[in-house]
């Protein structure tokens, strides 16, 4: 075992050395360009910056100068974190010797191998890593267009658009409906639609008990559902109610200036609309040509290596890779994987076999947190899952205490992970 | 035989211990119940008896009257060395409310352990801890070694040396939740630890011995050189 091992990762590093040699010849050091400055972003640059010890060149475009993180959003939506606790800066990853541009990535050139900025300076790569996480598919909810974010905001990046949800709920009329337009498959964070109506169920029950809440679901089935179902009736009694396509759910409309939502041709007066579209990959990935008809990113599973460009790596919600759900864990678990590579590519360092995980929290109520999680390793097409976990309904109130506070752990490890 | 040495003990030390600061009396318990508590809540961490060494945590030998955070070559939490050099000292009263709730007394404590809610077991393990200290020829003469380990690992799986610059690699997925600094933030610490706890630690999870699933999920497609290289590695980080 162990004596195979070794010779296997002999053999990989003496290939991949002997193929990056010409990268690395006649120019001082190797130049790495990390577009997106989130979990997949963050992490690539940060790895390939303290690991490589400064052998790389490393690059950060990413137009924020705070990144709010989209996890753990839900609970400043449901008054149990601030906002500021969502925000982090990139002082700590430029000190770890990360150039960091705050920017936008316009263009990326892949036979000069340059991405050009909004100031118009082009940068030059010999690898470029993507993760510009998710866009909104165009007329996915007919009536809604980002101009109407303001009237029914989508609240999916997190940011203002947040701010903006949370006050909205906040300020609804006595006995009001919160109405969510939920998102087909796949999207970001698949249990994160429901681990925020949980969050707004939690205040409403509080301050604006008759109100009532709707989901318009496009889905058979949606993440931890048994979990969340368990949860919405044990805690909030009939506030939340739920259609799905078999009553018109994946059938809707919305009218922004006069809040409606028309589902399946009946008419719905609602009082605040959170409209979360169907996604696709970060705009940049399609302007770099690395995008297939569903919009997403696709990427070969044993590097996360784009099937378009041998020096280009997607990370992350925009990537097409299989099995392993769009959240921050699986992008800080795939760009430690893709940051391996690249060094070994381009520093000759050990190119270690890929294995990936991931674990999404979801806080229901109060000290009611639930997880699921999954391995993932590269299959011969695809990442494949190879074994799984998830909360059970029926659980006990200590163990799911425990599990919140691990959750709110996980989150602490993560962000230092990042940006600590 | 441990049994009868408790007996014996317990008989001298049937008292209440003295009110301290926290205003309280807390009576000492049953040092055999405390033995078998013992076992279960703090072995895995801390080694108590002859030859006890730091591991994970400090040995618990003469723990009682000792200024907390105060053996130079343990690895402290900076708030448990603060305490101690603000003047936390470990009496009766403190190591129950510690034990209690380590993070209540100890705010920012890298002691990962929930606390025990019952007053009698925390009795019981007081008074079983307590034995180890105060007057050294009370001193049972029970080993670390009598308390058995989670999981029986062969010799030869114990002998793996490490590949720490894989573990370095494989510890990309461990640092997603526990922290590099080693700081406990809702999720335990792992650096540092002897690289003997950490392999049956994640023996154990592999064996489904330890209650996880994140951990028994994760523990099941290491193999024994892959522990071993985490192991190697996260041991190699203590500063």
């Amino acid at each position: 075992m162990k004596l195979n091992r070794r010779s296997f990762l002999g053999t990989a590093t003496a290939a991949t050395a002997a193929l990056s040699a010409p990268a690395v010849m006649g120019q001082a050091r190797p130049r790495v360009v990390v577009i997106g400055g989130g979990s997949g972003g963050g992490t690539a640059a940060r790895y390939l910056a303290a690991d490589s010890d400064g052998a790389l060149d490393v690059t950060l475009i990413e137009p924020s100068r705070m990144h709010y993180t989209c996890y753990f959003s839900n609970l400043y939506m449901g008054g149990f974190w601030e906002f500021d606790d969502l925000g982090h800066d990139y002082g700590n990853l430029a000190m770890r010797g990360v150039n960091v541009i705050h920017d936008w990535a316009m263009a990326v050139d892949r036979d000069a191998k340059t991405v050009t900025l909004g100031s118009g300076a082009a940068i030059p790569y010999d690898r470029l890593v993507v993760s510009p996480g998710i866009d909104f598919v165009d007329g996915a909810v007919p009536g809604w267009d980002v101009s109407k974010q303001s009237l029914m905001p989508h609240a999916y990046k997190s940011g203002t658009q947040t701010q903006l949800l949370k006050s909205q709920v906040e300020n609804m009329r006595e006995g009001g409906t919160y109405c969510m337009v939920a998102p087909p498959n796949p999207y970001r964070c698949p249990p994160g639609p429901y681990e925020r109506i949980s969050m707004v169920a939690h205040i409403l029950s509080q301050s604006n008990p008759t109100a009532k809440i709707l989901i318009v679901d496009p889905k058979e089935n949606f993440s931890k559902q048994g979990l969340f179902e368990e949860g919405w009736a044990r805690h909030y009694g009939a506030m939340v109610e739920r259609i799905g396509p078999d009553f018109g759910g994946d059938k809707v409309e919305v009218r922004p200036d006069a809040m409606e939502v028309v589902i399946d041709g009946m008419v719905e007066q609602v009082d605040v609309c959170n409209v979360i579209p169907a996604q696709k990959a970060g705009k940049i990935a399609e302007l770099a040509g690395l995008t297939n008809d569903a919009g997403w990113a696709p990427v070969k599973p044993e590097d996360m290596r784009s099937r378009m460009d041998d020096n280009i790596f997607v990370l992350g919600d925009a990537s097409q890779q299989g099995a392993m759900p769009k959240s921050g864990f699986s992008a800080n678990s795939q760009a430690k994987v893709v940051s391996n590579v690249i060094r070994g590519e381009l520093t000759g360092s050990r190119i270690f076999p890929a294995r990936y995980s991931n674990t999404c929290w979801s806080l229901i109520a109060t000290n009611d947190g639930v997880k699921v999680g999954a391995s993932y390793e590269p299959g011969a097409d695809q990442i494949e899952s190879v074994s799984s976990f998830i909360s059970q309904t029926g659980e006990d109130a200590e163990l799911r205490r425990q599990t919140y506070e691990e959750s709110i752990g996980w989150y602490n490890g993560i962000v230092a992970d990042i940006f600590g | 035989m441990l049994k009868q040495n408790f007996a014996a003990l317990l008989l001298a030390g049937a008292v209440l211990a003295p009110a301290g600061a926290f205003g309280q009396a807390v009576p000492l318990g049953d040092a055999t119940e405390g033995a078998e508590l013992y076992q279960y809540e703090c072995a895995s961490c801390h080694q108590i008896g002859d030859g006890a060494e730091h591991r994970i945590g400090p040995h618990l030998n003469r723990i009682f009257d000792r200024r907390a955070g105060s053996y130079e070559e343990f690895h402290y939490s900076e708030a448990l060395a603060r305490q101690g050099r603000d003047g936390l000292y470990w009496d009766l009263a403190r190591l129950d409310a510690y034990i209690e709730n380590p993070r209540s007394l100890v705010s920012g404590t890298n002691m990962a352990y929930p606390g025990l809610e019952d007053a009698t077991e925390r009795a019981d393990l007081i008074a079983f801890i307590r034995a180890y200290s105060d007057q050294p020829q009370n001193i049972p003469e029970a080993s670390p070694t009598a308390f058995a380990p989670e999981v029986r690992l062969p010799p030869e799986v114990l002998a793996i040396e490490g590949d720490a610059e894989y573990g370095a690699f494989l510890s990309a997925e461990c640092t997603t939740c526990h922290q590099r600094s080693g700081d406990f933030a809702g999720i335990p610490g792992i650096v540092g630890w002897p690289q003997e706890d950490f392999v049956v630690a994640m023996h154990a999870y592999k064996k489904r011995l330890r209650p996880h699933e994140v951990m028994q999920n994760l523990a099941q497609r290491l193999d024994d050189e892959e522990i071993a290289a985490l192991a190697a590695y996260f041991e190699s980080l203590r500063d």
